[in-house]
Order: C-alpha cells, then sequence, then structure tokens
C-alpha cells in the first residue's frame, strides 16, 4: 500500500497530536483500551496512553503512517504486547480489545473537526489521521498475533519434553518409554534427553521402550539407531524393547536393520539384561 | 545482518573458523546440539578449503528467520577445483588425509549445503542452519 | 580454550592417562598421537585412557586421530579406552557418519581403568565397578555375580589411582 501525503500535512497531524495529548488522554481512558485492569495504576495507563500517542505522531510525522513496521509503532510493540496480554489474562476475548482499539480513532477524529472548523483543506489531513490510527490497531493485532505464535512454539517444545520422560529403574539403568506416534522432531527429543540422562546418571544402560508406539517410520527407527550409535561412543550400551510384531515386519519390509543395537522383547527382559549386565543376580528370598 | 570474514591460511585458522561460528551460534540461540553439528560441518569445509583448496576465506553472517535465527558460512577458495563433485561428495572418498568424510559429513550435519566448483578456479561451499527448531 | 603447545601425557602405573584440556589443532592432535605411541612403547603400558570430556567439538580429523590412537595401541599390546565424550560431540559423530565402531568407550575415567583391570584405591576394597558397557555389547552376559553395584560414583576432578604397577 504506497500513499503519499506531503509534508506539511504530516507535520501538521504530528503536532496536532502532541499538543492535545492531555485531551486526547483523557477521552482514550475512556475508551477502554488503556483502562486499568487489576493492578494497573491509574497513573500507568496515562503513561502508557501518552507512549503510544507519541508513537502514533512520530509515524505519521515521517511520513509511514500506513506502516506497521514503521519506527514509531515498533518502539511502543512491547507496551501493546503487554497491553493485549493483559487483557487476554483477564479473560477478554479478541474481538472484545479489536472492538476497544476501533473506539480509539472516533474521539480524535471528533477533535481534528472542531479543531480545524472552517478549514478548507480538512480532508487530506483527516485520512491521514485516519489511517495513522487504523495502523496502530494493526500494529497491536500483528503484536497479538506473533506472541500467540510464540506461545503455540513454547508449549509444543514443552508438551515435547514431557511427553518423553526419562526414567531411572536402577543405579546405572535408566529407560525412557516412548508412548504414541513417533515423529521426527520427538524422536530427536527423546535422543537428546537419553543422552544427557546418561551423562547426568552415569548410566551403563539405557534402555528405549517402544511398546506404546503403534508405527515408526524410516525416519524415527534411524533416529533409534543413531541413539544407540550415540550412547555407545559415551560409553553406556542402549538396549530396545517391546518392539511389536508388526513394527518388526514394517522395519524389515523398509529395510531397515537393527543388527548392531541390542534388542529385548519386553522391557522387564531389558531390565534383567540390564541388571546382569551392571553384575547384579536377582534371587528369590529364601523365606519368600 | 552481521558478517564476518575469517581467513583461512594455517591449521590455526581452522581453530579461529569454529570459534567465530560457535560465538555466533550462541548469539543465535542455537540448542548444544545445533551448534555443535554446525561447528563440526564448519571445521570439516574449513580443512578443505585449506587442505584441498590450497586457504581461502570463510563468511560467517547472521539473520532473523521465524522464530529463530539463519546462520550462513559461505566458505571460497581458489584451488584446482573439484571434477567430479557426486565423487567428492561420497563417503571414503578424499585425495587427502582424514576419512574422506569432509564434504559428505557436512552436508549431513546443516540444514542447507550448496556447492559450486569450477576446475582451475575454485570452489564455493554455501551452508546454512537454522536455529529455534527440532525438526530438521 | 586456547590452542597451547602441547597435551601432557601421565603414566600412573601401567596406564598412559591423557586430559585433553585445550582446543586442540591438527598439528597438535598429530602429536599428542606421536607422543603416546612412544610412551606406551616405552613403558610397555596395558591401557591408554584419553578423557575427552572438555572437548565441545570431535570433527573427522580428530576422529581418525582417535581411531589411529586406539589401532596403534592394539598393535602396541595396549588398550585405548576413550572418555567422557559429550551427547552433542556424540550424536554429531553418528550424523557425521563416524560412529567410531571400533573404539573402546567408558563414560568416566573410573570405569575405564576398571574395563582395563587396574584396581582403584587401596582404601576400598569393594570398589568393582560395572563391566565395560561399550562395545561388545552381549559378551558377557550372566558371567556371574559382582558386588557394589553403585560404583559408577564419579571421581574427584583428578582420579586417585593408588597401588599400582
Amino acid at each position: 500500500m504506497a500513499m503519499t501525503f506531503d509534508q506539511n500535512a504530516n507535520d501538521d497531524v504530528a503536532d496536532f497530536l502532541l499538543e492535545h495529548e492531555e485531551r486526547i488522554t483523557e477521552d482514550w481512558l475512556r475508551a477502554g483500551f488503556f483502562a486499568q485492569h487489576g493492578g494497573q495504576e491509574p497513573e500507568q495507563a496515562r503513561a502508557d496512553c501518552r507512549a503510544v500517542l507519541a508513537a502514533v505522531a512520530d509515524a505519521a510525522r515521517t511520513g509511514r503512517a500506513h506502516d506497521p513496521a514503521a519506527p514509531g509503532f515498533l518502539q511502543v510493540r512491547a507496551l501493546l504486547g503487554d497491553l493485549v496480554a493483559m487483557r487476554t489474562r483477564h479473560g477478554e476475548s479478541p474481538s472484545q480489545t479489536a472492538l476497544e482499539l476501533s473506539r480509539l480513532k472516533q474521539p480524535v477524529l471528533d477533535l481534528w473537526t472542531r479543531h480545524r472548523r472552517g478549514d478548507d483543506d480538512l480532508t487530506a489531513h483527516a485520512v491521514l489521521l485516519s489511517t495513522a490510527l487504523d495502523t496502530l490497531r494493526l500494529a497491536v493485532v500483528e503484536t497479538a498475533l506473533s506472541a500467540g505464535a510464540d506461545i503455540i512454539a513454547y508449549q509444543q517444545q514443552q508438551l515435547m519434553e514431557l511427553s518423553t520422560p526419562v526414567i531411572k529403574l536402577w543405579d546405572n539403568v535408566l529407560a525412557v518409554p516412548l508412548i504414541g506416534t513417533l515423529d521426527s522432531a520427538r524422536s530427536q527429543v527423546a535422543m537428546e534427553s537419553l543422552l544427557q540422562a546418561i551423562v547426568d546418571h552415569q548410566a551403563a544402560v539405557a534402555i528405549l521402550d517402544i511398546t506404546g508406539v503403534p508405527t515408526i517410520d524410516t525416519m524415527v527407527a534411524q533416529h533409534l539407531l543413531k541413539t544407540a550409535m550415540a550412547a555407545r561412543l559415551m560409553g553406556a550400551e542402549c538396549v530396545i524393547s517391546g518392539i511389536r510384531p508388526q513394527i518388526a515386519q514394517t522395519m524389515v519390509q523398509l529395510g531397515i536393520e537393527l543388527g548392531e543395537v541390542n534388542t529385548q522383547g519386553t522391557l522387564a527382559d531389558a531390565l534383567a539384561y540390564a541388571l546382569r549386565r551392571i553384575g547384579l543376580l536377582v534371587a528369590r528370598a529364601e523365606n519368600a | 545482518m552481521e558478517a564476518r570474514v575469517v581467513t583461512i591460511a594455517t591449521e590455526l585458522d581452522i581453530v579461529r573458523v569454529r570459534q567465530t561460528v560457535r560465538d555466533i551460534a550462541v548469539r543465535g540461540r542455537f540448542s548444544l546440539v545445533e551448534q555443535t553439528k554446525l561447528v563440526t560441518a564448519a571445521s570439516e569445509l574449513a580443512r578443505n578449503a585449506l587442505v584441498h583448496g590450497g586457504g581461502g576465506e570463510v563468511s560467517v553472517s547472521a539473520e532473523p528467520a521465524g522464530p529463530g535465527v539463519r546462520v550462513r558460512l559461505v566458505f571460497v577458495d581458489h584451488g584446482p577445483g573439484i571434477a567430479d563433485l557426486d565423487q567428492a561428495l561420497t563417503d571414503g572418498f578424499t585425495t587427502g588425509s582424514g576419512l574422506g568424510l569432509g564434504l559428505g559429513g557436512a552436508r549431513r550435519l546443516v540444514d542447507e549445503f550448496h556447492i559450486e566448483s569450477t576446475p582451475g578456479r575454485g570452489t564455493t561451499v554455501t551452508i546454512s542452519s537454522t536455529s529455534g527448531g527440532v525438526v530438521r | 580454550m586456547r590452542p597451547t603447545g602441547a597435551v601432557p601425557v601421565l603414566t600412573l602405573g601401567d596406564v598412559v592417562l591423557v586430559s585433553i584440556q585445550v582446543e586442540l589443532h591438527d598439528e597438535l592432535a598429530l602429536r599428542l598421537q606421536q607422543d603416546l605411541a612412544e610412551r606406551v612403547a616405552a613403558t610397555g603400558a596395558r591401557g591408554v585412557v584419553i578423557d575427552v570430556s572438555a572437548i565441545d567439538i570431535v570433527d573427522s580429523f580428530l576422529a581418525k586421530v582417535l581411531h589411529d590412537i586406539s589401532a596403534t595401541a592394539a598393535m602396541l599390546a595396549s588398550t585405548a579406552v576413550v572418555v567422557g565424550i559429550r551427547p552433542a560431540v556424540a550424536i554429531t559423530l553418528v550424523e557425521l557418519g563416524l560412529p567410531l565402531r571400533g573404539l573402546r568407550t567408558a563414560p568416566s575415567v573410573d570405569v575405564a581403568f576398571t574395563m582395563l583391570g587396574v584396581r582403584q584405591s587401596a582404601g576400598s576394597p569393594a570398589s568393582t565397578v560395572p563391566p565395560p558397557a561399550a562395545e561388545h555389547p552381549s559378551s558377557d552376559v550372566g558371567r556371574g555375580r559382582r558386588e557394589n553395584v553403585g560404583a559408577h560414583e564419579q571421581l574427584p576432578p583428578s582420579p586417585r589411582v593408588r597401588e599400582m604397577g
């Protein structure tokens, strides 16, 4: 969108906004978006208002009233993000926020009309003012969207870590029970957390149990294989247990061999193996 | 976008390349594994430029990419070039010391790998990796 | 880590121990390889323990050096054990296509010494540590009872190794 206004109009509008800072601030505080929520101090809301107003004025003056990436808007991006986040925390819906934002525009336009009554050249200025305030709204929406994307990415990461716990079965014996469909990202996370746990626990044997995994593709099988090889480089042995018959068949059909990796039927078999491996004997107690 | 250039003329420069790339990867919030892969690839390619290209240079740059940072390395040498790229990218192929995994190995460690070579003119290898994604 | 002169090689009884604490440039790595071979030949050491836990990158060159040290040691009737490869380094080596199959590895210097059949300390007679976990996964399954399972505790920074040779 290329929109140009002459510099005089830019300066006029910017000056107008700054000159009427007090009045616009009062109107905006009534409009809702800046109104205090919970712990928000009235003085703080007022300061936020002034900062945002200065940003709009700056965007207008630099001829970038249409550009949400203008330096003026970028400067208040963090502030806008905080305001939106605060409203979201108080259970406000995005459409409510958008509505409040749209209410910021009218009082400023009204003020402009009263201020320049009798002036012939109102239109261009009013359009510029209107554009700047629309862009402010756009900037807020963009900020909110990117905050949402960040949260989703963060939660995905958390979910991934949650879904691959590393369990200490015995001194020097670890297990990772994998459950559900493994994708490449998840098996990579499982691999990295298992290897780190090997260091943390000085593990001699690490068991990857895939009893709860319904299917495996080539990529995931490769990850399992790589985990076993990496564990060996670190001086530990990796055992894979719980391979279902149909998975074994699929793997053979895909041409995947686990030749170098120790496989055990069940997690119990794997634990028994691991205990023998670290030199432990499991025996029935005499009086049991 | 910042770019740093490191000259590759001696074996000590390989260490300097590794340190420079590590530095940029850390600032780009690469995970430890992502860092290690990228630095290792850089080490392979720097040695390749030194041993086979008679020395050269690498430019290291970083730019925002999605939620993370993309680090791009461009290795340039003016050596004899590589006549058969397919062969050079095959594991086990080597004309010098090492295990012959330099180019092919480096390719497996990064997100993007591009090589251009003109016999008699030299070789340019461009690699990049992006932080913040566990998916490769 | 800054590149420096040489990597100190220690002899402890009949084991040669080296802990790499500097960023290895190629020449330094080759010198270490040579120093180790000479030391093993001169002392008739039964084992070579290489602690790489401070190393944050192993490329194909250094991997070949480790491989060659191991092969050379074997030729001199000795056994090399590489200790403390970091997870990120291990993943990278595997991705690189270098799983270093012939290499013997251990999680700590402690375990490496046990693998080499070296007694740990006069003060703790029962410090039998689990057998080598790596290389031949199924070779000594169920070979019999060992005591003191929890003996994987980490050594203090410099291994106390007494009563040897």
